[in-house]
């Protein structure tokens, strides 16, 4: 590992100040916020990450839960995993969000992992986090490995030339279902931004992850108040039934009225470069009967334009399943 | 190393012999990376409190308060390990896929691995060593022994630390809930099925 500079900043405005020294707040920043450390310290070990200065916002006041006016949620950005995915009021309105962190890797990981942190989960794409390989995310220019190489575990949906690398997070394919706002401070002062707008598509500059600017500092995500009546689930499919990323994995939000579904939020994981929302399942399903031949015409709709590589086609057929076995249990529930 | 030197009748065990080879081969090394030029190579077991860059922590380690000056890129798990000499913590993978550097921060289990030593200034770290004696085993470990729930007994400290941990979590009735709850604790040998009997044990007892 590399040497670096560890400070811990008094408060929020301090850290600010510290990071947007940073040449970029992504792929090989110099300055890292540092949270649980589940992925950063990860990749440093690997090389993949060497970061000058890590600032610790663990001691900020950013880790409480709690009610806002609108009746949404505010969830600071230093709440560990557990107490999320633990949280009454999460377990009771947001059950999908519970499910999806615990569906995610092990206990002593989600005591460390952050919610700001899970925001930022990197990819597991093999060659990333090899820097004996080219790899366009890691180094812009150098080619992508997976395309030609190793790519079972890796994205059919949001794909470019350039990366196919998937998105790993269980947690944020369920707050893209309850959409979410991430809310982040910076040197320009305070911003909302909607969670299906913060994470970007690999294109040409696949090392871009977010919209996130040097200084910017996740303080908190906002949930909207709780759908009254909804059903909702998420279900994740692995190679093994505990601790393993999904092959694929489906945050369904249902409420259905008289045998009708009335309302629709689908996200899709495991499948997609970022957390992937389908709208046009939502409107695939909207209006219809709750019924099978609903669900899988608005799988189908899910996945409509997948890009299968060499080895991961089955992701195609998987995905859709998932999620209409999904929507089917949920709507059953 | 006062235990080798004995006398011809004792043997050195692996453990006295790994400590002599083993901590003597791993400190030049870490040495050789973090001296500069022209600075004197301390010699092994020597604290080395000028290391540029490092920083003071202080840590509650099994209750006891242990100040240390580290470099900022060491682990919590080598910081008990190389530092404190609490080897019961074990190095599986290092990086957070295998369980076996599991402790107790502030009475929550976490991967020792991914976490650095400086993050944890002023908390409470619980490792194996805390757990229990040989002559006052905690419960869990009794449970361990009495069910066979380990082989060569690599992985073993992180599984206790986990189940013992485990018990305050929310956690349901059945196998099965268990079985999800250890999936951080992978054991090479297998012993799966005795160290749930193990944690169904202490569970009922409790």
């Amino acid at each position: 590992m590399h040497t670096f500079k560890f400070v811990r900043p008094p408060d929020s405005a301090a850290a600010i100040a510290m990071a947007a020294r940073s040449k970029t707040a992504q792929q090989g920043a110099d300055v890292r916020f540092i949270g649980g450390g589940t992925t950063l310290l990860d990749l440093m070990k690997l090389n993949v990450e060497t970061p000058a200065q890590l600032v610790d916002v663990n001691r900020l006041p950013l880790g409480r839960i709690e009610a806002v006016p609108d009746g949404g949620l505010a969830i600071g950005a230093t709440v560990r995993n557990s107490d999320l995915a633990h949280d009454p009021r999460v377990r009771r309105d947001y059950t999908v969000l519970s499910q999806a962190i615990l569906a995610g890797a092990s206990a002593q990981i989600r005591n460390m992992a952050t919610t700001a942190g899970n925001l930022l989960q990197r990819t597991r794409c093999v060659y990333f986090r090899d820097t004996a390989m080219p790899c366009n995310k890691r180094e812009p220019g150098t080619g992508c490995s997976a395309i030609t190489g190793s790519n079972r575990m890796l994205a059919v949906l949001g794909t470019s030339d350039q990366c196919i690398a998937t998105n790993p997070s269980d947690m944020c394919v369920a707050m893209a279902a309850l959409e979410a706002t991430v809310h982040v401070q910076g040197p320009k002062g305070k911003r909302a931004i909607p969670i299906g707008d913060f994470h970007l598509l690999p294109g040409n500059t696949p090392q871009r992850e977010n919209v996130l600017e040097p200084g910017d500092l996740i303080t908190h995500v906002t949930l909207p108040p709780p759908v009254a009546g909804s059903k909702q689930l998420y279900l994740k499919l692995r190679d093994r039934a505990s601790y393993e990323f999904a092959l694929a994995s489906a945050a369904v939000v249902l409420t259905v009225a008289a045998g009708k579904v009335t309302r629709a939020r689908i996200a899709l994981g495991g499948v997609g470069t970022k957390p992937w929302r389908s709208p046009d399942a939502e409107s695939a399903l909207v209006g219809q009967s709750a019924d099978a031949a609903s669900f899988r015409k608005a799988a189908d709709a899910a996945m409509r334009g997948a890009k299968p590589q060499s080895e991961n086609g089955f992701k195609v057929e998987l995905a859709k399943r998932c999620l209409a076995h999904a929507l089917q249990t949920a709507a059953a529930s | 190393m006062s235990e080798d030197s004995s006398g011809p009748t004792k043997k050195p065990t692996r453990r006295t012999f790994l400590r002599a080879t083993g901590s003597s081969a791993a400190a030049a090394i870490v040495a050789a990376r973090v001296a500069s030029p022209g600075r004197k190579t301390p010699s092994p077991g020597v604290d080395r409190p000028n290391i540029p860059g490092a920083v003071p922590v202080t840590l509650r380690i099994n209750g006891k308060d242990h100040s240390l000056r580290v470099d900022p890129r060491t682990s919590l798990l080598d910081c008990l390990r190389e530092t404190v000499a609490l080897t019961g913590t074990k190095k599986g993978c290092d990086h957070g896929q295998c369980g076996a550097c599991t402790v107790h921060v502030n009475g929550r289990r976490v991967l020792s691995c991914l976490s650095l030593a400086v993050m944890h200034d002023g908390e409470d770290i619980t490792t194996v060593e805390g757990l229990g004696t040989p002559d006052s085993l905690h419960p869990m470990q009794a449970a361990f022994l009495a069910r066979d729930a380990y082989q060569c007994g690599y992985c073993t400290s992180g599984q206790l630390m986990s189940a013992v941990a485990l018990l305050k979590e929310p956690c349901g009735p059945d196998d099965a809930a268990v079985k999800e709850l250890m999936s951080g604790n992978i054991c090479r040998c297998g012993a799966y099925s005795n160290i749930v009997a193990a944690i169904q044990q202490v569970r009922k007892n409790a």
